[in-house]
């Protein structure tokens, strides 16, 4: 028994970073457990009768000596734009912690994390968890245009920073598996980690799976529950259909049945 | 401290707060929230005689104060459950109930001979009702021949308590239960889901891989509330109620409706700490009208 909690948190900050994107930081009533990249929270919308179910979003930051999680809320839907709109001293329930993290790289090896859209948080929470000295990790995010991007400038301590946009205005023009770490020397990696629309990761798994590397990803499958019980988070696999919130939500590209 | 002790056939409850199948798992699931034996009784996610994988993704539409699913009974079979579930759970001190679906009747046979077996089940829920699979489910549960031949033929083999779980989407869902009263059964349980639809306008597409699914949640609750009313009325077998119930009042008027009993449902996946607070809501509430016992509420309406 015991090792999900539903509690209610007090939002400390609510940080607009750009048109669509929001940080979130909450406080928990309790210790937080450890909560690794990829693995993710179930926040309730409140005060909205349209919005039943409950919002899952990836671990963002975890502040242990302040107790503080965050997560960044990109608007996809209603229900993350009403969650945009809570103020610092709203409370706000959470279930966690939910789903299996990453696989955190080896020491001294060399890796490649690709963000997009709502898959941006846990790729920079990766970056600095890597335990990787900044030389041995690739940054990669992608977005439509310059004003889809969001400053993170300062995790250029935890990896090189590299970006691409539909529109060339930031970075590389073209998607990410355009931009020349891809395209020039993918072989050199040990590890890529990709997370965010489902076109974009399969593209990301598609080079991989060509240049032999280790791929991991992470999915964003509609959900219920978020711990298991209802089977609507489903995704097919070798193995059969896995539950995304417990079984996942980061697979290895050879467990997916992608057609890729 | 009122008495929350309540029986459904030969089914002892230290109250008569429930999970609903589908919706909890194999009990280990909300476990990690609490200690399940706090509950009145779990009935386990639904099971086959063999694997099923259930339907294509997506399974599921958030609709106002509730959702559709498209499940589809995915389970790995009875005797995956036998061997690699049921050791892990059968220690649970409260009971739990295998919710038992088939495409024939002599599936529902089967299946039903292998719980037979085992000790730690004292119960059946017979379902009849599910909305989300091609063949047998609610076929059978949406007519009286259907349901009556299900419900005899399993009741021959089971000599443990067997509820059957009714179907939402008849005419008149009162027959049915008298019908099925009339084949042995102990008591029944409802509502399942309504089958519903949910479109994707911009997309010109329905939003569940299989077009229709099951609706649940407080939508469904007024309807649900109804029916239990009416089939409390039509029948002498104990009634477990479930549909829509969020919190301790909505059980409460369950109960008051004729319910013995109640099971939680979707609410869980909003918060899995629901059926808790509705225990306690439910002492709060006996102990302010001054009942005893959660017996004295049961179908007592004023009407
Ligand atoms: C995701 C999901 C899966 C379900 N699976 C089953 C099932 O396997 N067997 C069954 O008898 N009912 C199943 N049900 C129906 C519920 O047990 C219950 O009858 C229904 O949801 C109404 O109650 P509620 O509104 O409290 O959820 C399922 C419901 C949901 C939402
Ligand atoms: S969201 Fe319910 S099982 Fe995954």
């Amino acid at each position: 028994m015991g090792n999900k909690t539903v509690s209610d948190f007090i939002v400390t900050e609510n940080i607009k970073l750009n048109d669509t994107n929001y940080l979130l930081r909450l406080k928990a009533p309790d210790p937080l457990p450890i909560i690794r990249p990829g693995q993710f929270v179930n926040i309730e919308v409140k005060n909205t009768s349209e919005i039943f179910l409950r919002r899952p979003f990836s671990v963002f930051e975890m502040d242990y000596d302040k107790n503080i999680l965050s997560v960044i809320i990109k608007i996809l839907g209603r229900g993350s734009k009403k969650l945009t709109e809570v103020i610092a001293g709203d409370t706000i329930s959470l279930i966690y912690p939910l789903g299996r993290h990453f696989t955190y790289p080896g020491k001294g090896e060399r890796i490649l994390a690709v963000g997009g859209g709502s898959g941006l948080a846990p790729m920079l929470f990766l970056a600095k968890e890597s335990g990787l000295p900044a030389e041995n990790v690739d940054l990669l995010i992608g977005a439509r245009s310059a004003s889809d991007h969001i400053d993170v400038n300062a995790y250029s301590q935890y990896g090189s920073l590299n970006f691409t946009s539909e529109d060339g205005t930031l970075g590389t023009k073209g998607f990410v598996t355009h931009h020349p770490l891809f395209t020039d020397n993918l072989k050199n990696y040990d590890k890529v980690y990709a997370c965010g629309p489902e076109g974009m990761m399969k593209a990301v798994a598609r080079e991989a799976r060509k240049a032999g590397v280790n791929c991991e990803v992470s999915l964003e499958n509609l959900m219920a529950c978020g711990f298991g019980v209802c089977l609507c988070c489903i995704e097919p696999t070798v193995k059969g259909n896995l539950c995304v919130c417990t079984e996942g939500p980061v697979f290895n590209i050879n467990e997916l049945k992608w057609q890729i | 401290m009122a008495d929350l002790r309540i029986d459904i056939h030969d089914l002892q409850l230290k109250n008569p707060v429930m999970l609903a199948s589908g919706t909890c798992g194999y009990a280990e699931e909300i476990n990690e929230f609490f200690d399940v034996s706090e509950l009145g009784g779990i009935f386990l996610k639904g099971l086959t005689l063999h694997n099923r994988d259930g339907n294509l993704y997506p399974r599921m539409a958030e609709t106002p104060s509730g959702m559709l699913n498209a499940v589809g009974l995915q389970n790995k079979g009875i005797d995956y459950f036998i061997n690699n579930i049921y050791p892990r759970i059968k220690h649970y001190n409260t009971p739990l109930i295998i919710n038992v679906n088939g495409s024939t009747v002599e599936d529902y046979i089967e299946l039903t001979e292998k719980v037979n077996e085992l000790d730690k089940i004292p119960a059946i829920e017979l379902n009849i009702s599910c909305p989300n699979v091609k063949e047998g489910g609610m076929a059978f549960g949406i007519t009286c021949p259907g349901a009556e031949a299900v419900t005899r033929e399993v009741r021959r083999v089971y000599d443990k308590t067997l509820i059957v779980k009714l179907s939402p989407n008849v005419t008149d869902v009162s027959e049915i239960a008298k019908a099925v009263e009339g084949q042995g059964a102990d008591s029944v349980s409802l509502v399942n889901t309504f089958v519903g639809m949910a479109i994707d306008a911009e997309k010109r597409k329905p939003l569940l891989s299989t077009i229709t699914g099951g609706l649940s949640g407080p939508a469904i609750k007024p309807i649900a509330l109804r029916m239990v009313w009416q089939v409390a009325k039509a029948v002498k077998i104990p009634v477990v109620a479930m549909g829509g119930i969020m919190n301790a009042t909505d059980a409460v008027e369950f109960i008051l409706a004729g319910a013995t009993a109640v099971q939680v449902g979707t609410a869980l996946f909003k918060n899995p700490l629901i059926p808790l607070q509705i225990i306690e809501g439910l002492n709060g509430y006996l102990d302010r009208h001054r009942m005893d016992s959660v017996k004295e509420l049961v179908g007592s309406l004023q009407v």
